[in-house]
């Protein structure tokens, strides 16, 4: 049966330690390839000449397009481990979502700054409130509440699993902001790459824009699967401190 | 169902005056904006209902906290956990009557505020309504932020940093519809019928996600 080889292939993945097995295997190749991706786009990016009208500005598109593709789709992938925490009560999903909030709004932050940086010489200034410039300001705030609503709690459990309704409640906004440039007529162009009827971007833009956006989701997975190693060896370290620190008070009491 | 809207509505107009307070927050803060921007009265009437939605949606977020938490303190917030009803349902109930007590306030209060800000009859009319159609809206996104927090200490702020993102396209269309009504061009109905469409959205989104976020709150 293929699909119970699959749903046993994720479950085996709640036991942490094979997960960690698993990451440790794989993240060094995804770090290598996510670099030569990134060696081969960056220099594509200096190697395309610039647009005839935008010069070498057109370049920040290289950066500002994936991060900003980035930044909703970290926003989806902690609303499947959402959904995978309210469900299946999977715990790496639980460490998931987690974790990945940070990273979203990293992604969101240089979406923000490379396109303010880019409309200044386009658009002749920093930031205007069109309809995606505010839904992504409201997608960095939402990351950024998570992130205060993670740390407010004691209990990661807990934590968890009240931020994953939260981000579902959330997931209203990631439409919004895919559409926004087209149901508002705005000054943020409309998608020119993933549209009905083709690419509208010339071929010497895209080569360069989809390397840069394949390193742009590996480095993505490469930093949230060593964030989860990270964040399931923290709790490893805390559980096994609390119980030292138990240990201590009882070898105390004996003594006394 | 009645007893408890009765009970969270005598609550809310007894207990402390929370209903109270959040007009007079509202107010205030609508008083404050003159000193701000200067006393002109064109300026004042051009941007009235902008300044009227925004105090609402302040003031809407401060009873907000409140709305779980008091029943988790006395402990009935158990009581309605364990009840057969749909939690969903339960949820809102009480929303209902945080809206009754807390929103209604500021939508009676607002032609008020309209007068001080300058506003033409009709821009007054046309806000009061969205404010109508609009509030609760604010209500059921809030009771998702006030699950979510009631078991920290300190939730007030968290709920306010959660919701306000939440509650941007309710104040969007809202301000949009009562511009609207004055200003010529623009058709009222359009943004007036998104505004009621959101409403019902978060009517049915906010008590699920509020009532799953109180089930994993419950220790």
């Amino acid at each position: 049966m293929p699909e119970s080889l699959a749903i046993t292939k994720i479950s085996d993945l709640a036991n942490p330690t094979r997960f960690l097995g698993l990451a440790a295997r794989i993240l060094p190749f995804m770090a290598g390839i996510t670099a030569i991706l990134f060696a081969i786009g960056l220099y594509l990016t200096f190697a395309s000449k610039g647009d005839y009208q935008q010069g070498m500005t057109v370049r920040i598109m290289y950066v500002h397009v994936p991060a900003a593709w980035l930044s909703m789709m970290c926003y989806s992938v902690m609303a499947i481990s959402a959904i995978g925490t309210l469900v299946w009560r999977h715990p790496l999903a639980d460490v998931s979502h987690k974790t990945a909030a940070p990273i979203g709004a990293a992604f969101t932050l240089i979406a923000l700054a490379t396109g303010s940086l880019w409309g200044r010489p386009m658009w002749g200034t920093w930031w205007v409130w069109d309809a995606r410039l505010t839904s992504v300001f409201v997608l960095f705030l939402m990351y950024l509440g998570l992130i205060a609503l993670n740390r407010a709690m004691d209990d990661p459990s807990r934590a968890a699993r009240v931020s994953a309704v939260l981000i579902l409640i959330g997931f209203v906004n990631i439409p919004i902001i895919k559409f926004s440039v087209d149901w508002w007529n705005t000054l943020h162009q409309p998608a020119s790459v993933i549209r009905m009827g083709g690419p509208t971007i010339d071929k010497e833009f895209l080569w360069p824009l989809l390397i840069m956006a394949i390193a742009f989701t590996l480095l993505f997975f490469t930093l949230h699967i060593a964030a989860m190693r990270n964040e399931i060896w923290r709790r490893r370290v805390s559980a096994q401190r609390r119980m030292a620190a138990r240990m201590a008070g009882r070898t105390l009491a004996k003594e006394a | 169902m009645t007893a408890l809207l009765l009970r969270d509505l005598k609550l809310s107009v007894r207990a402390g005056g929370g209903a109270l307070i959040g007009v007079l927050f509202f107010m205030t803060v609508v008083a404050v904006i003159p000193f701000g921007v200067g006393p002109d009265l064109n300026l004042l009437s051009r941007i009235g209902p902008a300044i009227v939605w925004i105090g609402a949606l302040l003031s809407a977020l401060l009873g907000l906290d409140r709305m779980f938490q008091t029943d988790r303190e006395d402990g009935s917030l158990d009581l309605i956990l364990m009840q057969e009803h749909p939690l969903a349902l339960t949820v809102l109930v009480k929303c209902l009557a945080h809206w009754l007590g807390n929103g209604l306030p500021l939508v009676i209060a607002s032609p008020l505020l309209g007068l001080f800000m300058n506003m033409s009859e009709a821009a007054i009319g046309a806000t009061m309504l969205t404010l109508l159609v609009g509030t609760p809206a604010l209500t059921f996104i809030g009771a998702v932020g006030a699950a979510v927090a009631v078991a920290l200490p300190r939730g007030g702020l968290l709920v306010s940093i959660l919701v306000l993102p939440l509650a941007i396209p309710v104040l969007i269309f809202g301000v949009s519809a009562s511009y609207a009504a004055v200003e010529d061009p623009a058709p009222f109905m359009p943004p007036f019928l998104i505004l009621v469409a959101i409403t019902m959205f978060f009517a049915v989104i906010g008590p699920i996600g509020a009532a799953l976020a109180l089930r994993n709150t419950a220790d």
